[in-house]
């Protein structure tokens, strides 16, 4: 598995008009889930999302891609 | 100020009813002579309604304000008749790039995608727009014009709507059986009947700005985020017609509008955007807040508002005019039904339902670039600025990129108004009941034409069919059928080959097949199609009772 840069969200069973509509909707329920936290809860939801989506994806492989690319933009 | 543009000035005549005494009676009056106003007006004169149009002004808008009009207002604007007018004049634009800090992270090319009338956008700026339509307006004979005519009372009693009109020359009274409000975000109709408007102001100010360029400058838009020379804000630059570029400057909340707007303070902002060696000449600058919100209802008994006097979004994504000439699309021809008996004054609450669902799309886009653009958060603009520096070298980056998702009409899919597919008709693409529809190039009477061009203002049963001249006689029949009745469906048939039909059925020609395409056609195949240009209704096999079955249920009928 090699990690996808490509858009790549979508919702079972939603039909889409729009391109940008479900990476938007991905973007808005990110930014609502920090809604009313302080700077540090925002950071430790941060890690906590991290953690469970690496997880998710399971595969060191594509991790270490996506650390990659990550880091390099820093 | 204005250099490029001269401002018309519209003849006020002194009402005759100000000497008779006599009260004005008229079966509809629009009130607001901006783009939407306007367009109600052009819409009901092509059902033949007599319309009386009342603005407090005697010019069009001062300033460019809106900007971009997205192609299904193009489509709207063909059937009102300045169409033609408005793509020759507007100025079309494909490259956008966009900055962070000072790098360009990514540009687009919109391409256009290829056999459509029109383009997905054209910039004009809105004093244009208004000309146009109030000259077309001027030349209908169903439309009176009357300008620095203001309504200051309004009151609604059973069937009618009376308004006391002032002018210069004094006082007046109109009754009439409808009054739509098109007189903008502050509506003065809206406050004089006590009708809430909810929703929420952004903190934000922002400065806009008509600039002339001297010298050749590319046609493209320019947007910026916390760029070098207007730090932790972001930019706007788009190109509109007669060389004069719209500049949008975000301000921050405790800037001062009155100050911001001095010549001596926006000339150095400008001079810094585009580098001291560009020549340039100030035409107009204000400078504005916004709000997202909407009315709970967009009629109220025999009340009807239209454009930002029942809906008010953020600017980003031209959600505005657009949205506005959408909803008076919607409004026409359901009440010309009205007012002809021909369906129930329930037919007007499918106006409140289906334009507050578009307008609910429009508030979540225009939301959502406006939270992005301007975060409200640290973790917000961090994620922001995370996006946008993926953007430079990933797709999923750029795809994230908020900086406005430009208008496009809503699917009524869920409408009461749309009969949904029958189970087992499958049918690929995006044409499905309630779409706004797709335009096709056609050929009739051996002349190119669109299928755009071809339908609208009343029903139409659009039926595909591989060579019209051998279409089976109870066919024929059950199409001209359609024609009779309370509300008359006119067929329409489309044809792979070119043929005529013996009968009088108009035939269009689909020489390339992308209207087939389009709408996933095979022979047989029958699409109902509203007065404005949405999909009512499909099916695989014509069968006359279940059209009649789709129109009734279009129209309240049922």
């Amino acid at each position: 598995m090699s990690l996808n840069l490509n858009p790549n969200f979508s919702e079972t069973g939603k039909r889409y008009f729009s391109a940008y509509s479900p990476g938007d909707d991905f973007y808005e329920m990110l930014i609502s889930a920090h809604r009313d936290l302080s700077d540090e809860q925002s950071e430790l939801l941060n890690a906590r999302l991290i953690l469970l989506l690496a997880n998710h994806i399971g595969d060191i492989g594509t991790l270490r891609e996506a650390l990659d690319i990550a880091r390099e933009g820093v | 100020m204005l250099k490029t543009y001269t401002y018309p000035k519209f003849e006020y005549r002194t009402p005759p009813e100000i000497a008779s005494g006599k009260t004005l009676k008229v079966p509809v009056v629009v009130v607001g002579a901006g783009p939407v106003g306007l367009g109600a007006a052009l819409d009901l004169q092509l059902h033949d309604v007599p319309v009386l149009v009342l603005d407090e002004d005697d010019t069009v808008s001062i300033g460019s304000r809106g900007v971009c009009y997205a192609k299904r207002a193009l489509e709207i604007l063909d059937r009102y008749g300045v169409g033609d007018a408005v793509c020759e004049k507007g100025v079309s634009w494909n490259v956008g790039r966009t900055f962070f800090r000072e790098q360009e992270v990514y540009n687009f090319n919109l391409v256009p995608e290829p056999d459509h009338h029109r383009p997905g956008m054209v910039n004009l700026q809105q004093y244009y727009l208004e000309e146009y339509l109030a000259t077309r307006a001027a030349s209908r004979p169903n439309i009176e014009l009357r300008w620095r005519n203001k309504v200051v009372s309004v009151a609604q009693t059973g069937q009618t709507v009376t308004l006391k009109v002032e002018t210069e020359d004094g006082f007046y009274t109109v009754e009439t059986d409808w009054l739509i409000a098109a007189d903008g975000a502050r509506s003065p109709i809206r406050r004089m009947l006590d009708l809430e408007i909810d929703g929420k102001i952004f903190m934000d100010r922002f400065l806009i700005a008509d600039v002339v360029m001297k010298a050749d400058f590319p046609s493209e838009r320019w947007f910026w985020f916390d760029p070098p020379f207007h730090p932790g804000q972001s930019v706007l630059l788009h190109k509109q017609t007669d060389s004069v570029f719209r500049i949008d400057f975000q301000l921050g909340w405790d800037a001062d509008p009155e100050e911001a707007k001095k010549p001596e303070n926006v000339l150095p902002r400008i001079k810094a955007m585009l580098g001291d060696e560009r020549e340039f000449e100030l035409e107009w600058v204000s400078v504005y807040t916004f709000q997202c919100r909407r009315m709970g209802s967009f009629n109220h008994g025999r009340v009807l508002f239209v454009g930002d006097a029942a809906h008010q979004v953020s600017p980003f994504g031209a959600r505005g005019a657009n949205s506005g000439l959408q909803d008076v699309d919607n409004l026409g021809w359901k009440l010309k039904l009205v007012i002809d008996g021909k369906a129930p004054v329930a037919l007007l609450d499918s106006y409140s339902e289906e334009r507050i669902f578009a307008a609910d799309e429009n508030l979540v886009n225009s939301t959502r670039s406006t939270d992005f653009i301007t975060p409200k958060s640290k973790v917000s603009r961090t994620f922001r600025n995370a996006v946008l520096g993926l953007a430079k070298n990933h797709a999923f980056g750029r795809a994230l990129v908020n900086s406005g998702r430009l208008s496009v009409p809503a699917f009524l899919t869920a409408s009461s108004l749309t009969t949904p597919d029958e189970v087992g008709d499958t049918f690929a693409g995006r044409m499905l009941p309630g779409a706004p529809m797709d335009d096709a190039p056609l050929r009739g009477n051996g002349d190119d034409c669109w299928l755009l061009d071809k339908v609208g203002n009343r029903f139409i049963a659009l039926y595909f069919a591989e060579d019209a001249a051998v279409l089976p006689a109870p066919t024929l029949a059950m199409l001209a059928n359609l024609s009779s009745g309370g509300i008359a469906v006119k067929p329409l048939v489309i044809a792979a080959r070119p043929g005529r039909l013996a009968g009088d059925i108009p035939v269009l020609d689909d020489p390339r097949g992308i209207a087939a395409q389009r709408y996933d056609a095979q022979p047989g195949t029958v699409y109902l199609l509203r007065p404005d240009q949405h999909v009512a209704a499909r099916w695989r096999r014509l069968d006359e009772a279940k059209v009649r079955a789709a129109v009734a249920r279009a129209t309240c009928n049922t």
